[in-house]
């Protein structure tokens, strides 16, 4: 093997294994960043070893029993952090015998409860929002700093500093490394939730830079929810979560134009969608209903979203059903965007007139002020009603609101046909 | 990425009973065992176990004459007994989970590991374009 070949299996394996070490590790010393320097240093192991000895045949093992060492030796030399040595030294004089079988009884645990633990500690609310994506992308996702400094377009040393800061927050505030449960579970599950879907949002719809799709983001994302929802397959929302973004994913491919322009929903090619992704969906979504989670806030936007996914051609969407599910998410969650959204689903099973109603309504949100699907809709609807100047009007400011280019682009010439429409 | 994990066929897979015993409890166990690891990796995206090839057919061309040929078909090792597909970030990783499937036969067993295309791995052509509007191999 080639050392450029060896280099690239350690990636893979590391891929596949860094979260389950890192998380083993968080468990023993309590603290994630110095279980993540220590699976580091396995890494760095690995990468001196393998490309002589070849990966071994459990990789894992041997990366955690390496990792194992490291922190045994550090904690003899005494030259970990006095508070580290404090506090590994009472995880070991709990357990009441010499370092090495406790670490071992310790590491024997089950891995998923260790993995949960990882994930709800890195979307801690303690941590402002960026730290927390940046972290689960970096602990639970196997992505480097600058992969998802690319990934988010902003510079390197940016990530690495959030991610230093993150680490940091946590070992000061003390932050136990455990599953939250009764009461706090709901809400800490929900941040976990809410950083997932922000990391598949930002592929979905790129807030920032050239392109419209980031699909890789979006992949990251799904993996994440996927394991998510093994680690706590009976929550409802995880797969409610779940169901939303396979069927979303399921358009990836059918969201792009040649040139890499946006393609609307109602105007995408259906028989371009993922079926298998939409088969996906469709299933997770019925267990979350199974585990009586149809009216959680995912699970009513991936059963809009299965709507679409049903329907073989924009004329058979069901309309009526998806207003009634937007009505249950606006009761659930009263947020200016879902009555936008639900204004477009009324314009199309009631006509553009009742839609607009609903839409004009929201034009003195202050929320929405800078939000450029707003303009970008009322344009739409505006357009439909045959009022050119005033669509016109509404979708160059929607054009002059989004900070994707290649929307810009497609709105400009909305704006443009309007104009021609009301000169003729 | 895709990559589909095809399981080659052996003789008692073309059998069509389902094998028994401790041994095949064992390579049965350990098949579980690891679909339930790329579950829990969030890679895996479908597999399955296919028939016996008695059950199938073979259709053969010669220019636009067609012959329908019934199974089974001997050469198991040109046959296929299942596959496994995955979703994963590299051909490495592909390779790394590969590596840890299990054998699927008692003795002398085989997989082969092949990456789904993309369209747009092809040069544009006329014929590829209406594929990809029937959303034949459009990966994400």
């Amino acid at each position: 093997m080639t050392e450029t070949g060896a280099h690239r299996a350690i990636d893979a394996v590391w891929r596949i294994e860094s979260a389950r070490l890192i998380a083993g590790l968080a468990r023993i010393v309590r603290d994630v960043g110095l279980a993540e320097d220590l699976a580091q240093d396995a890494l760095v192991a690995a990468l001196e070893r393998w490309p002589e000895s070849g990966v071994p045949d459990n990789p894992g093992a041997w990366l955690m029993a390496t990792a194992k060492h490291r922190a045994i030796d550090l904690l003899r030399r005494g030259k970990m952090l006095e508070r580290k040595h404090e506090e590994l030294g009472h995880e070991l004089a709990a357990r009441q015998e010499s370092p090495e079988p406790d670490l071992d009884a310790a590491i024997d645990d089950p891995i998923g409860d260790d993995l949960l633990r990882l994930i709800f500690t890195a979307c801690h609310p303690v941590l402002p929002t960026e730290a927390r994506v940046a972290l689960t992308l970096r602990l639970l996702g196997g992505l480097t700093t600058e992969e998802i400094a690319r990934a988010f377009i902003v510079p390197e040393p940016t990530v690495a500093q959030r991610i230093v800061r993150a680490k940091r927050t946590l070992a000061e505030a003390r932050i136990p490394f455990e599953v939250p449960r009764g009461a706090a579970l709901a809400e800490r599950l929900s941040s976990v939730l809410q950083v997932i879907y922000l990391v598949f949002n930002e592929g979905y719809s790129a807030t920032a830079g050239d392109d419209w799709v980031r699909p890789a983001l979006c992949e990251d994302a799904l993996r994440l929810g996927r394991i998510l929802a093994e680690l706590a397959p009976h929550e409802p929302e995880v797969q409610g979560l779940v169901a939303l973004m396979e069927i979303q994913a399921s358009r990836l491919r059918a969201r792009i134009g040649p040139s890499g322009e946006p393609v609307l929903l109602l105007e995408q090619d259906r028989a371009r969608w993922d079926q298998l992704l939409i088969h996906r969906g469709l299933a997770a979504l019925e267990r979350a209903e199974e585990l009586g989670g149809a009216f959680g806030t995912y699970a009513l936007q991936a059963a809009i979203a299965a709507c679409h996914a049903r329907a073989r051609t924009g004329e058979e969407t069901d309309w009526a059903h998806i207003v009634t599910l937007y009505d249950a998410l606006a009761q659930l969650t009263p947020s200016p965007i879902v009555q936008l959204n639900r204004g477009v689903a009324i314009s199309r099973a009631f006509g553009p007139a009742a839609g607009l109603e609903v839409v004009d309504a929201l034009t003195a949100e202050p929320s929405l002020k800078g939000y450029h699907l707003l303009p970008s809709v009322r344009g739409d609807l505006l357009e439909k009603l045959g009022r050119f100047d005033e669509a016109r009007a509404e979708l160059e400011r929607a054009a002059s609101l989004t900070r994707n280019e290649r929307e810009r682009a497609l709105l400009l010439e909305r704006a443009a046909a309007c104009a021609r429409a009301s000169a003729s | 990425m895709r990559f589909m994990i095809i399981v080659k066929a052996t003789k008692d897979s073309e059998a069509g009973v389902m094998p028994e015993g401790l041994e095949w409890d064992k390579v049965f166990a350990a098949m579980a065992t690891y679909h339930e690891e790329l579950q829990k990796a969030g890679v895996l995206l479908d597999a399955s176990g296919l028939q016996p090839s008695a059950k199938g057919w073979r259709i053969k061309y010669s220019g636009t004459k067609r012959t329908v040929i019934d199974g089974p078909f001997t050469e198991a090792k040109e046959l296929i007994a299942g596959y496994t597909l995955i979703q994963v970030k590299s051909r490495e990783e592909a390779m790394e989970w590969a590596r840890r499937f299990p054998n699927p036969a008692l003795q002398d067993g085989e997989i082969e590991v092949r990456q789904l295309f993309e369209l747009e791995d092809f040069p544009p052509s006329e014929a590829i374009e209406r594929f990809r509007k029937m959303g034949v191999g459009t990966e994400k």
